[in-house]
Formats: C-alpha cells, structure tokens, sequence
C-alpha cells in the first residue's frame, strides 16, 4: 500500500486502509472512503492539498490528510506494480 | 405550529385513521449534505417567511419557514448541512437530535443526482431514525449533463419510499415532493422502507449488544440504533448509555466494543454496499470520470500559479465593482443623513424641544444609525458579489488554493471566506468563522478577521490620508492595506506557534460541479447577511454611539474640549505624544471604537477643517503614524460583541483586542520615531 498522495494525476487505486483518529476515519468513510472504493488522483501538484474523485464526488484533502489514506495500486492495469 | 410536540400514542392512533383532513400543520425537516441545492429547495418553499434563529446553545443557524397549499400548512424545518450523522461535528448532533427528540413528521432527505452513490450515505443514516423520509433526487438536469441516468420509480421500488426527481432551480417537482409529504404523512402512501443491514460479520455483535442495553434505553432513542452508534465509536451515545446502564453490563459492553474497535469503517463500507444495491437498476453512470466545465475550468482555477492569478483577479473584479458603485452611494447616504441630522438639531430647539435632547438625538442617534445606513450599499454589493461566488462554487476552489498559504498559519483554505468577507464587514467575518469545524481553526480565524481592513476602514484612511498627505495618499492606502495583509500573516504565524499550538487543523472539503447562480439563492443570502448585520451591528453601534455621545456633550454643554471625552483625551497625550499626536487625535480614535468613521467625524468637530488646520498641527510622520494606527487599532464595538459571541470566551476576546491594540500603538510609535529620525537626518 501507498500514500494517496503519492498518486499522479489520472492513476486510479483502491482504498486499502485509512490511518488516523477515530474522528478522522469517521469523517473520511462517510465520505465514501471506504476499503475497496476506488480513487481517482485528479489534481496533485507535488505540495499542497490535492483533489481526488471518490464515488463521483471531487474531494480537497490536505496533503498531510491524503499521506493518511493509504490505497493499493491497481492490480491489473496500467500501472500496475505489488504493494 | 407546535403539533409535533404530540406523544408516541397519538402517532399510533393516526395510523389507524389515516384521514388527511384533521392535518393542519405538517412539520417537514429539510436534510441533505452540503452543496445538494438544499438551500435552494428552502427557499422556494419559505421565501422571505424564513425565520432565522440560532439552535439552542449552539452558534449554528437554524432556518424555517412555512408553505401553505390547499388549506394544509407546512412547517418546514432546514436541518445543518451533514455529510453523514454521527456525532463528529456540531451539525450532525443537531441534525440527528432534532429529528428523534422533534419527530417531524416527515424527513425531506435531499440528494444531489449528479453523484447519487456519495449523497444515498446520508438516506441510509435517516432510515434507520423514526420519522419516515422522502427522498428527492435533486439537479436531475446536471446528472443528465453529466451521462447520469437515474429512474425515479425503480429506486423507489428498491428503497420502499417515496423518491421525487427533481430540479431545484427551475422549481421544477416541487409539488410532486409537496404531494408525496402530505401522502406520507397522511399515511396514504404504502411506507415500507428497506433498511440498510450491516456485515454478516457485524451482526453476531450487534445483537450481544441489542440484548445488553435494550432494557435500559429510553425513548426517543431506538435500540437498534443506539446500539449501531456504539460499535461505530460514536461518543455522544457512548457516554449516554454509561449514564443509563450499571457497571456489570458497561464492562460487559466495552469487551464487545474492544474486539470491535475498527467497526467504524466497515460499516460505513456496508452503507456504500447497500447504496450500491439500491441503485444497481435504477442508475447508470459513465465509467469515465469528470468531464466537461468543471474539468476545464478546474486545470485553470485550481492550479497553483493561475489559479492565484485567477483568484487576484477576480478579488480586483469584486472589489472595483463594490467601490466604484458603492461609494458614491455611500457619500450620497453620508450627506443625506448629515443633511437630516443638522437640520434636525437646528430646527427642534425652535419648536421648544431642549438643546441637548435635540443634539442626542441628532447627533447620538441619527448620527449612529445613519453611519450603519450609509454603509449598507457598499456591503450589499459586497455581498452579492460574494453569493455569486459562492453558488457557483467558485469559493470552493479559492478555498483550495489559498490552502496552501493559509497551512502555515495553522488556517486551512476554508478561512479564506470568512476573512474575505472581513472586507466588507468584520462582523460577517466573525460570524462566518463557523463554516470551520475545528475549534483551535475557528478562535485562531475570528482573532485575525479583524485585521482584515473593513469598508469603513478603507473609507477613513482614505478620506484621511487624502486630507493629510495629499497625493501621495493613493499609494498610502495601498502600503497600509499591504501592511495590515502582512501584520495578519505575521499574527497567525505566532498565534500559531506560539499560542494555539497544535497540529494544522484538517482540511477536507467537497468541491462541487460548478452551475449557473441562482437569483432567488443569492438574493436571500444578501438579505439574510444584511439583516444580520443591521441586527448585530445596528443595535450595538447605537448604544455605543449614544455612550460616546454622552461622554462628548457633558459636562460641557456641548463644548467637546470641556468634555469627558477631552479629559480622556488629554490623560493619554503622553501616550500621544510618541506618536506625534495631540490630544485630539486619541479622542477621535476612542470614538472608533463605537465605529470606525467616527474618527473622521470626531476629528471634524474638534479641528473644523481637517485638511488645512491638522496639517498646521501634525507633521508627516506623525499623519502616517496616525494612519497606520487607525488602521490597526482595535476592531470596532460590533466585531468585538460578534468576537465574544462566536468564540464562547472573554478570554480570547480580551486576546484579540488587546493584540491589536498593542500592535497599533507600537506600530504608531516606531512609525513616528523612525519616519521622524529619517525626515529630520
């Protein structure tokens, strides 16, 4: 598993595990992260916050915030590499 | 009104006679996650019959109205905006509160159909509560825009409730949604909802649970919920049942819940599973992702270096249109209400009315309240140029590129509003801290929005610097707002560093699709603001401005130099004197404290002709000293009551304004010493 920020725009991943307080978690899976929803990387300029798509929704998280979502890159695919 | 007070037996009793006609006031909760159209919904049921309040105890905005149709009322209630409904933030507790101790009779939930899987998560939170709920599909126009199919009758065949397509902002469906509220509170709708289940892996606990705490929770609550809020961690109903329950069965409680610590997720997973059931046939969503405007203009408005640009330019758009429209009606007002207020004062002693009476009211009353007046345009301009804005979610990406500058303040992007707002107003300012859930995030925003130069502000030191330095003031004002920018910056560093230590708050928000403003949407937010505004302000301004009036006018006579206010005046010209400032310079920024045109008013009165006669008395240094204290000096009477109402504390009320009291003195000071060492080297 890797950092959601890790992730270039356009690369597509799964939620594997989500790092953090319990309030944290709470809010992030009510917005759809969840283990196996898929993420969309839509905008990571290298610093700062990025912008990813979770169920159909564009999210902003701070880029401290995205380090806390980890995800599994896609298995078969593009990009595909073990995590 | 209040019929919803009704007991649980009376409820049962409708069951069994499901007549409509005794319906007289159908009480509705509006629930939905932000940036659903909610608010629009709102307002076209309730228009200008909006009640705005605050909930109970808390500094959240609690709107409702009433919507009348065919003899039967409806009392609709608009719940916070929520994403989901545990007890992490102030508005989910409201929410969830509101509808198991109210009962409504009816929950309007309100999804937006563009992204229906991400909104459904709130349905599946309100089903599980009592009152029945109808689902409306919102912005069915966009989701078609965007390749989203969705079919309105199979998902209500799936979900069991009413579900009511709809598009907000041509008011189209809303008397479908109206019809299937009254069907279903008449009970003439077959309500059947099929409720969201959890992990098979969950259930085995759940049940341990159920049968644990069932004999002791009370009403409104549902056992199967409760028990749900335990195994999610949920700390509100966590310490409620350790109230209700005795020691054996918390022990008991708290080994399941500690094999089940990481419950939180899979459950809302479960959620999404559900959700993902429900719309399998009745939505069909492109596999691509985003596509079109929002796309495009997102690569621009979002990037780091036109996205700045992007975001400068439209504040340059704002600002001149606010100023070049607004100020001339501004000046207008100002001199209209001048007009009232000397002829008053001149007539009302003729006609046997005492002299002093006549000058309170001229001059403490019409005096306070018509500065509030005269200053209304410029804030409505501001404002509306604000809602715009902010309905076509362009705030939302302002907010995602300010973030970046705002993290080393320990602010995140969702300050940036509220600190712009501090342009037109510090108040609004203030109040709009409350969007940032955090509370460090939010003391740390309303300390600094009243570094944010107000249009008052702006008004004096221009009117000042114009009068004192001539043609230079442009370039003045615009080194003074620079600074003030600066000063924030600095100030939330340290306050950051120094004071409220801790990590930068959490910065997660939605950005939505961009569309078209609503007029309806817009007009309501600036009247809503202005009337907040002529509440909060209007009604402190004026007691203040009586209290300075009072202070000024004895016992004098009228004479100001033979005035309680003089005699403060003069027992701070040491103080003064640093600054190369006479004494009646402190009195005029005394009085700005009541509101900040007072200076220009009070200096008017004590040197006639500001211009030629405070010219003869302050030397350049000194006039930019007193410009830059001006511009510093302690936010005004209102903003401080807003300080101290948004942040619950006199404490760091008495923080802010003491800090910006010593930075302006400070700042005065070592701009005298400095500008006269370089001026007289």
């Amino acid at each position: 598993m890797v950092p959601l920020e890790s992730l270039s725009p356009g690369e597509t991943c799964f939620v594997g595990a989500l790092q953090g307080g319990h309030r944290f978690v709470s809010r992030l899976a009510s917005l759809g992260f969840t283990a196996g929803a898929e993420v969309t990387m839509v905008r990571n300029f290298g610093s700062g916050p990025v912008i990813v798509l979770v169920r159909g929704a564009q999210i902003a998280l701070g880029r401290g915030e995205a380090h806390h979502v980890r995800v599994h890159r896609s298995e078969a695919g593009f990009n595909a590499s073990p995590s | 009104m209040h019929r919803h007070h009704r007991s649980e037996t009376s409820l049962r009793r409708r069951e069994t006679a499901p007549s409509a006609v005794e319906v007289e006031t159908i009480v509705v909760a509006l629930a939905g996650q932000p940036n659903v159209g909610k608010s629009t919904i709102f307002n076209m049921l309730t228009g200008l019959s909006q009640h705005v309040g605050n909930w109970p105890g808390k500094t959240i905005e609690r709107k409702s109205g009433s919507y009348e149709r065919d003899g039967v009322a409806f009392h609709v209630v608009d719940l916070p905006g929520t994403y989901s409904l545990t007890a992490s933030s102030v508005e989910e507790r409201i929410a969830r509160d509101y509808v198991l101790h109210e009962r409504p009779d009816v929950v309007v939930a309100v999804v937006d159909a563009a992204i229906p899987e991400r909104s459904l998560y709130l349905l599946a939170e309100l089903l599980l509560l009592p009152s029945p709920v109808v689902l409306v599909m919102n912005m069915m126009d966009v989701a078609e825009s965007h390749g989203v199919t969705i079919e309105p009758r199979v998902l209500e065949a799936a979900l069991g409730i009413p579900v009511v397509p709809m598009v907000a902002t041509r008011s189209d469906g809303v008397a479908r949604m109206i019809d299937a509220v009254a069907s279903v509170a008449s009970r003439s709708y077959p309500y059947e909802p099929r409720r969201p289940t959890i992990l098979p892996a969950h259930e085995e606990v759940l049940t341990k649970l159920i049968a644990l705490i069932a004999s002791y929770v009370r009403d409104p609550y549902p056992v199967e919920w409760v028990a749900l809020k335990l195994l999610e961690g949920d700390e509100e109903i966590h310490s409620m049942i350790e109230s209700l329950v005795p020691p054996d069965v918390s022990e008991a409680m708290h080994r399941v819940l500690f094999q089940h610590e990481d419950a939180v997720l899979d459950i809302a997973g479960a959620r999404y599973a559900w959700i993902g059931r429900m719309v399998r046939a009745a939505v069909v969503r492109p596999r691509v992702g985003l596509v079109g405007l929002t796309s495009k203009l997102d690569a621009v408005l979002t990037h780091p270096l036109w996205g700045t640009g992007a975001l400068l330019a439209v504040l340059a758009i704002v600002f001149a249109l606010t100023y070049l429209v607004g100020a001339p009606l501004q000046e207008w007002l100002d001199a209209l209400v001048g007009g009232y207020g000397a002829s008053l004062a001149s007539w009302a002693p003729t006609v046997g009315v005492p002299v002093w009476l006549a000058d309170l009211v001229a001059n403490g009353v019409v005096g306070g309240a018509g500065m509030v007046i005269t200053f209304l345009p410029i804030l409505a301009i501001f404002f509306l140029a604000l809602g715009v804005l902010e309905d076509t979610g362009y705030m939302a990406r302002a907010a995602f590129v300010t973030d970046r500058f705002m993290h080393h303040m320990g602010l995140h992007g969702k300050s940036f509003m509220p600190l712009l707002l501090g342009f037109g107003c510090n108040v609004p300012a203030v109040l709009g801290s409350r969007i940032i859930e955090e509370r460090r995030a939010r003391i740390l925003t309303i300390l600094l929005a009243p570094m944010v130069p107000c249009a008052a502000q702006l008004a004096v030191v221009t009117i000042l610097g114009a009068a004192l330095l001539g043609q230079a003031a442009g370039f003045v004002v615009w080194a003074l707002v620079a600074l003030n920018l600066v000063v924030l910056a600095g100030l939330g560093l340290a306050l950051h560093r120094f004071v409220l230590r801790g990590e930068a708050s959490v910065f997660i928000m939605e950005l939505p699709l961009y569309h078209r403003p609503n007029a309806r949407t817009i007009g309501l937010y600036v009247w809503r603001n202005i009337v907040a505004f002529l509440q909060k302000a209007g009604s402190v301004i004026l007691v203040a401005s009586l209290v300075v009036w009072f202070l000024s006018y004895f016992p004098g006579g009228g004479e100001v130099t033979g005035s309680y206010l003089a005699v403060i005046g003069r027992a701070l010209a040491p103080l003064g004197r640093l600054m190369g400032l006479p004494w009646q310079v402190a009195v005029a920024l005394i009085t700005s404290f009541v509101a900040k045109e007072n200076t220009i008013a009070t200096l008017g009165v004590l040197y006639g002709d500001v211009a030629s006669n405070m010219r003869a008395v302050l030397t350049p240094p000194a006039a930019l000293a007193l410009l830059v204290v001006q511009m510093l000096f302690v936010p005004c009477v209102a903003t401080v009551a807003a300080m101290k109402q948004e942040s619950g504390s006199w404490k760091w009320t008495a923080v802010g304004v003491g800090t910006s009291l010593l930075l302006a003195l400070s700042a005065g000071v070592a701009t005298y010493q400095i500008g006269t060492l370089i001026a007289g080297g």
